[in-house]
C-alpha cells in the first residue's frame, strides 16, 4: 500500500490493531456488547470467548439506543482478559465537552482504538422520549479525535495540559445506504476528517459492496484508510427477512434468506433444538464464505465481525476463514 | 410560520379543572393559518367547552375573543378592561402568545390550549412540515437551501447517516431524508462541491444552548429616555 509514504517508524497509537494493519496482516475485529446491567461477569465471560481469536474488539456504546454499562468500563474489563477494546463512541448521547473528558478517561485506562459513531436514533431504543444530543456529527467528531492526537489541542484549539490522548481513530461506513452515489464521498470525507480505518455495516449484499469498493479503489481512498468489512451470522430465516424488510439502510439478498429457510427443510416444526442448531451452522456457514469472497476483493484490509449477542460464534467462522491463529506484531 | 396544533379537549377540561367563567382567546395571525387557534377555532372550542362542562354537571361560561396577534403589546391590550371577569383565560394563540398574555395581565391566569409545534409550512391543504429551528446561524447556503438542522433527525452537517434509504430517515418512513434531498439538489445544481467539504461543528451558542436570544437594534429603537 501506498499509506508507507506517509508512514513515520512511530504508531499513531501503538494499538494492536494498527501494528497489526500497518504490517499489512488481514485484520480480524469482533464486537462485543455490553449488559443491561452491572455485572461484570457479563463482560468477562463474552471476552475469554473471544481472547486470541480477534486482533481487536469493539465494545458497542449503547447499542440501538438501548441503555448499557458504558463501552469504556466494559472495554477495560475486557482488557483483564487480554482482549484489546476498540471504544466505540456515539454522538447520540453527549456533547462535545463529554466526549473529550470520556477520551482522556479512556486513553488513561489504556484504550487506544476509538471509533467514531453517529449513533442510532433514540427512537429505536429503550428511551424513546431521551432528548438526543448530536452536538457533533461523527465526523466532527473523529476530527475532534484527530486533532486532540496530532495538535495536542482540544476542540476549542486550547492546548491539553497533561497527557495527549493518542487514539487509532475510526469510522464506520455503510455501503448499502443511500444516496448511494454520495456514500465513497462520505468516506473521502472521513479520511479527510482523520480517520485511520473503518468498518463497514453488516453485508450480505456481496455484488453491491464490490460495486462500492470499486469506486473506493478507482479514487484511491484504500491507500489512504484500512477498510474493514462488516460481516456477522444470521441466526434464522426469520431474522435474516428481519433484517432484509424492517431494518433501515441493509440489503439482505434473498439467496441468504432463502439458504436459511433451506436450512430447516425436513425438520419439523416442533423440534426448536434442531431448528436452531440448523440454523446456527447455515449462519456460520454462510459468513465464512462471505469472508471468503471478501477477502478476494481489493481494498479490503480486514474483516469485523459482528455477531449479536453470538460471542461464541465468532472463534468458529474465523477459524473455518483460515485466519487463525492471529498474527502476533511488536 | 408557527405552526400549532390544538390539545385534545380532555387535557384542556383537565386544565381548566373547576373554572366557572372561561374566555377562549384565539389569535389571527399563525395559528390562523394552521387551523388551531383562529376565530374559527375559538368558535368551536368554545361550544365544546360549553356542551362538556354542562353534561359534567358544572355548567362553564365561555366567551370568545380573537385579537390580530397575540404576541403584541399593541393588540392585547385593549382586552385589560374585561379581563377581571374571568376566572382563567384559554389562549389559543401559540406559546409566545400565552406568555405575552402571562406577562402584560399578571393577575388573570392564562392558560394554553394549542402545542405550539414548529416553525413550518403548509406543503399541501391539512399537511404541515417543519422548516426552521431558528438556530441563528444559517447554513442553507451550504446545505443546496434544505435545513438538516430542522430537517435531519439527527442535525448531521456532513452527510447521512448510515440509516438513510430510499429517500426515507430510518427514524420514520414519513420523514423525507433532509441528507438525501439535499444530495440531489446539490447534483442537480452541479454543486456537489458544497458537500465535500468538512463543515466544522456548529456553533451552538448562536441557537437556543447559549441562553434566551435577544435582539437589539438601536436604529430602530424609539429615543424614549430624555
Ligand atoms: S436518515 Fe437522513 S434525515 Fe434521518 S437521521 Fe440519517 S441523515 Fe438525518
Amino acid at each position: 500500500m501506498d499509506m508507507t509514504a506517509e508512514r513515520t517508524d512511530e504508531y499513531k497509537s501503538g494499538s494492536n490493531l494498527e501494528k497489526i494493519l500497518r504490517a499489512g496482516h488481514f485484520a480480524v475485529t469482533g464486537e462485543l456488547g455490553p449488559p443491561q446491567g452491572a455485572d461484570a461477569e457479563v463482560i468477562h465471560r463474552k471476552a475469554q470467548l473471544l481472547a486470541g481469536v480477534v486482533d481487536a474488539v469493539n465494545i458497542t456504546d449503547n447499542q440501538t439506543a438501548v441503555a448499557r454499562m458504558s463501552s469504556i468500563a466494559s472495554g477495560v474489563l475486557a482488557m483483564q482478559d487480554g482482549l484489546e477494546p476498540v471504544i466505540q463512541m456515539t454522538c447520540r448521547d453527549r456533547n462535545r465537552l463529554a466526549m473529550q473528558s470520556d477520551l482522556m478517561g479512556a486513553y488513561a485506562l489504556g484504550a487506544r482504538n476509538v471509533l467514531c459513531l453517529t449513533g442510532d436514533h433514540q427512537s429505536f431504543g429503550n428511551h424513546p422520549t431521551a432528548k438526543n444530543v448530536h452536538d457533533l456529527d461523527s465526523i466532527q467528531l473523529i476530527q475532534m479525535v484527530r486533532r486532540m492526537r496530532d495538535e495536542g489541542v482540544f476542540q476549542n484549539g486550547e492546548q491539553i495540559k497533561a497527557g495527549v490522548p493518542r487514539f487509532f481513530i475510526g469510522g464506520a461506513i455503510n455501503p448499502f445506504g443511500d444516496p448511494f452515489e454520495f456514500r465513497p464521498y462520505r468516506l473521502a470525507k472521513k479520511i479527510a476528517a482523520g480517520a485511520d480505518f473503518v468498518q463497514t455495516q453488516l453485508i450480505y449484499d456481496i455484488p453491491r459492496f464490490r460495486e462500492f469498493m470499486k469506486r473506493v479503489v478507482d479514487m484511491g481512498l484504500h491507500e489512504k484508510v484500512y477498510i474493514l468489512a462488516g460481516v456477522g451470522p444470521l441466526k434464522s430465516s426469520g431474522m435474516a427477512r428481519y433484517m432484509r424488510d424492517q431494518v433501515p439502510g441493509m440489503i439482505v439478498r434473498d439467496e441468504y434468506v432463502d439458504r436459511m429457510k433451506g436450512a430447516i427443510a425436513g425438520i419439523p416444526k416442533e423440534d426448536k433444538k434442531a431448528r436452531r442448531k440448523a440454523w446456527r451452522e447455515m449462519g456460520i456457514k454462510i459468513c465464512i464464505e462471505q469472508i471468503q469472497e471478501i477477502m478476494e476483493i481489493e481494498g479490503v484490509a480486514g474483516i469485523h465481525i459482528m455477531a449479536v449477542e453470538w460471542e461464541a460464534a465468532i472463534k468458529p467462522i474465523v477459524e473455518g476463514a483460515g485466519l487463525l491463529p492471529r498474527p502476533q506484531v511488536e | 410560520m408557527i405552526v400549532g396544533e390544538q390539545k385534545t379537549l380532555d387535557e384542556i377540561m383537565g386544565l381548566l379543572g373547576d373554572a366557572h367563567k372561561v374566555l377562549v382567546a384565539g389569535c389571527g395571525t399563525c395559528v390562523t393559518v394552521s387551523f388551531a387557534g383562529g376565530e374559527k377555532e375559538v368558535g368551536i372550542l368554545a361550544s365544546q367547552l360549553r356542551m362538556r362542562s354542562k353534561l359534567e354537571g358544572h355548567p362553564m361560561e365561555v366567551d370568545e375573543v380573537t385579537v390580530q396577534r397575540q404576541c403584541e403589546w399593541e393588540y392585547i391590550d385593549p382586552l385589560a378592561p374585561r379581563l377581571g371577569e374571568y376566572d382563567v383565560i384559554l389562549s389559543l394563540a401559540c406559546g409566545i402568545g400565552v406568555q405575552a398574555m402571562n406577562e402584560r395581565f399578571p393577575d388573570s391566569i392564562t392558560l394554553p390550549g394549542v402545542n405550539t409545534v414548529f416553525l413550518g409550512m403548509p406543503v399541501e391543504q391539512g399537511i404541515w412540515e417543519e422548516r426552521c429551528q431558528a438556530c441563528g446561524d444559517c447554513i442553507l447556503g451550504l446545505t443546496a437551501g434544505i435545513c438538516p438542522i430542522a430537517r435531519c433527525s439527527k442535525q448531521l452537517l456532513n452527510g447521512p447517516c448510515g440509516g438513510s434509504q430510499n429517500g426515507v430517515c430510518e427514524v420514520n418512513p414519513d420523514i423525507p431524508c433532509a441528507w438525501q434531498l439535499i444530495w440531489e439538489r446539490a447534483v442537480k445544481l452541479g454543486r456537489e462541491e458544497w458537500l465535500l467539504e468538512i463543515q466544522p461543528p456548529k456553533d451552538w451558542s448562536k441557537s437556543r444552548d447559549g441562553g434566551p436570544r435577544k435582539i437589539v437594534r438601536d436604529d430602530l429603537r424609539l429615543a424614549d429616555m430624555e
